[in-house]
């Protein structure tokens, strides 16, 4: 059967290819919003997998707010990002330093 | 036997088309490997009996945000040697960063702490069992206050993303209440003297 620990380790997996992709991506802005949603995913799938093994709802509930809110996240960072290449005419996140950070 | 083979498959899914996702040069391609990773997640969902969370992902996700992001992608007019410019430069720091995470989060996560010894694999629901309506019941009483917030949150998305993207373009006859409010008497109104003898 599969235990807890495995669906743990997928999700830690998933976890370190999103960090990896905010790492590696440093051309494209739209690659980072897709990194950040990955990240979400697989806090997503250990909240399922904590609630399916302790018989608890309540970590099914926060993983539909955590949607609900990735959702908003996704639509206003891809708003900003249209904006932005209107602007600037790059989505380049080393080209993005107007405020000298 | 067969739940496992379906976790191994929908796991390798889930890993193979993730990593696709960060070293693709494409980004419609990268997109569409990350449509594959929410498809196999939802499956790895499915697997652990939340059906209408695995559905959720499926139609909210794949259905509604994926392709908001590729409408955004095929919309910005990007030029693809430009963007892998840097990679090689950072796949180290990258590639050290993320093992040292997925090795720590193993270490914590594996099978010395969460294993099936310890924690003992639930029996599955019975077949009348509807997870929508425990999920429903548990959201609309105990979490009704957030549950308003998170739809009050989404309405406040929509008028940003909508006031953030759309062009200020003066298409309609509405008028500028900065210059309306300069108006004087003399722009607008002419006295003519027209006489008596003609009225």
């Amino acid at each position: 059967m599969i235990a807890l620990s495995d669906y743990l380790i997928v999700s830690a997996i998933l976890f370190g290819l999103g960090i990896a992709g905010i790492f590696i991506n440093r051309k494209n802005v739209i690659i980072l919003l897709m990194c950040i949603e990955l990240l979400l995913l697989s806090v997503s799938t250990n909240f399922v997998a904590f609630s399916r093994f302790s018989n608890d709802l309540m970590g099914q509930v926060f993983v539909f707010f955590i949607l609900t809110v990735a959702a908003a996240e996704a639509a206003i960072g891809l708003a900003i990002l249209i904006v932005l290449f209107r602007k600037k005419k790059t989505i380049d996140v080393e080209k993005m330093d107007l405020l000298k950070g | 036997m067969i739940k496992q083979s379906i976790f191994y498959f929908f796991s390798f899914l889930a890993i193979s088309s993730g990593s696709m996702v960060i070293i693709s040069r494409n980004s419609v391609r990268a997109l569409l490997f990350l449509v594959v990773t929410f498809v196999s997640t939802a499956g790895l969902w499915m697997l652990l009996e939340s059906e209408f969370l695995s559905i959720t992902l499926i139609l909210v996700y794949v259905g509604a945000v994926m392709v908001l992001f590729l409408f955004v992608v095929m919309m910005l007019d990007v030029e693809l040697a430009v963007i892998q410019e840097g990679f090689t430069r950072y796949l180290p720091v990258g590639l050290c960063a993320a093992v040292l995470i997925v090795v720590g989060l193993v270490y914590t996560v594996g099978p010395r702490n969460f294993g099936s010894e310890r924690i003992p694999i639930p029996l599955p629901h019975p077949a009348n069992f509807s997870h929508v309506e425990a999920l429903g019941v548990v959201l609309y009483t105990r979490f009704l206050y957030p549950f308003e917030l998170a739809g009050v949150l989404l309405l406040s998305a929509i008028v940003s993303a909508i006031s953030l993207a759309s062009r200020d373009r003066r298409e309609n006859k509405a008028l500028d209440p900065n210059q309306q409010i300069k108006v004087c008497k003399e722009d607008r109104l002419r006295l003519v003297n027209i006489g008596k003898n003609n009225l």
